[in-house]
């Protein structure tokens, strides 16, 4: 009995995880800029790939595969938001723009020392002569 | 039919759909990929690509019994962070290349109000 009540719930969270996955897939090809593609991807990704391994852990006879699906669980919940937390941070810092109708840019002008390019230069005039926004890019 | 026969064929029904599911994700993400106008939207598909990976690995994990293979999901998502925070060092080393404005092709939308603000920051910048 408890073994049939874990399968349907095993397939109900397969079914919403991997639904979490397409939803966010569609929303990174969908969304304006790299910062909305980020919340959609960061968020979802990790949402589907945990339902899908906590679905394993509830459908393994063994202890042991269930613990570890449960650690790879908080591991993935632990490293996601850093990484998107850095590369948005990275983004930010180096001056790509955001989306024209953001609301809200509460973040102060990053101090970042930024090297310059590694890319010769030479067919491109000046750097950020058209760019719309002062005080971003190399300053 | 009793209750776990209906138990093991709603569990193989829900396979199969997350796996056209997780399908359809993959190749939404690598048309981004492909697409992806700069740098960093590059690296943030890759990183939903890893993800996305994972989840199949746990849905073919369930499938097939063969619960090894969450030893390699949990090396993924290892290696897909690792990854990722390389790439984010590198493009705050890198800088922002000049070409990267062309190809931000942020939406037409919003242009006039996008350079507007652009002008009352100026301003501000020049406050301050």
């Amino acid at each position: 009995m408890i073994d049939t009540i874990l399968m349907v719930l095993a397939g109900l969270l397969i079914l919403a995880g991997s639904a979490f996955a397409a939803v966010a897939a569609f929303g990174i090809l969908r969304l304006p800029d790299i910062y909305t593609r980020m919340h959609a991807a960061s968020k979802a990704g990790s949402v589907g790939s945990g339902m899908a391994l906590l679905a394993l852990a509830l459908v393994s006879h063994s202890g042991p595969e269930a613990l570890r699906a449960i650690a790879a669980i908080a591991f993935f919940l632990l490293t996601a938001p850093l990484s998107a937390h850095l590369l948005a941070k990275a983004a930010y810092a180096v001056g790509y723009r955001m989306w024209g109708g953001s609301v809200l840019d509460e973040m102060p002008e990053l101090a970042v020392t930024t090297r310059q390019s590694d890319t010769p230069s030479g067919r491109h005039p000046e750097p950020n002569a058209h760019s719309g926004i002062a005080g971003q890019g190399e300053s | 039919m009793t209750h776990s026969d209906f138990a093991k064929i709603f569990l193989d029904v829900c396979l199969d759909i997350s796996l056209v599911l997780l399908g359809f994700a993959f190749f939404l993400t690598i048309g981004r990929i492909i697409r992806g106008p700069t740098l960093p939207d590059r690296v943030l598909g890759l990183d939903m690509l890893t993800s996305v990976a994972i989840g199949f690995i746990a849905v073919i994990a369930i499938d097939t019994g063969n619960t090894l293979y969450v030893d390699i999901a949990i090396a993924l998502g290892l290696v897909g962070f690792l990854a990722t925070v390389a790439f984010a060092r590198f493009i705050l080393a890198r800088g922002k290349t000049a070409d990267d404005d062309e190809k931000q092709d942020l939406r037409k939308f919003d242009d006039k109000r996008h350079e507007r603000d652009g002008d009352a920051a100026a301003e501000a910048g020049a406050g301050r």
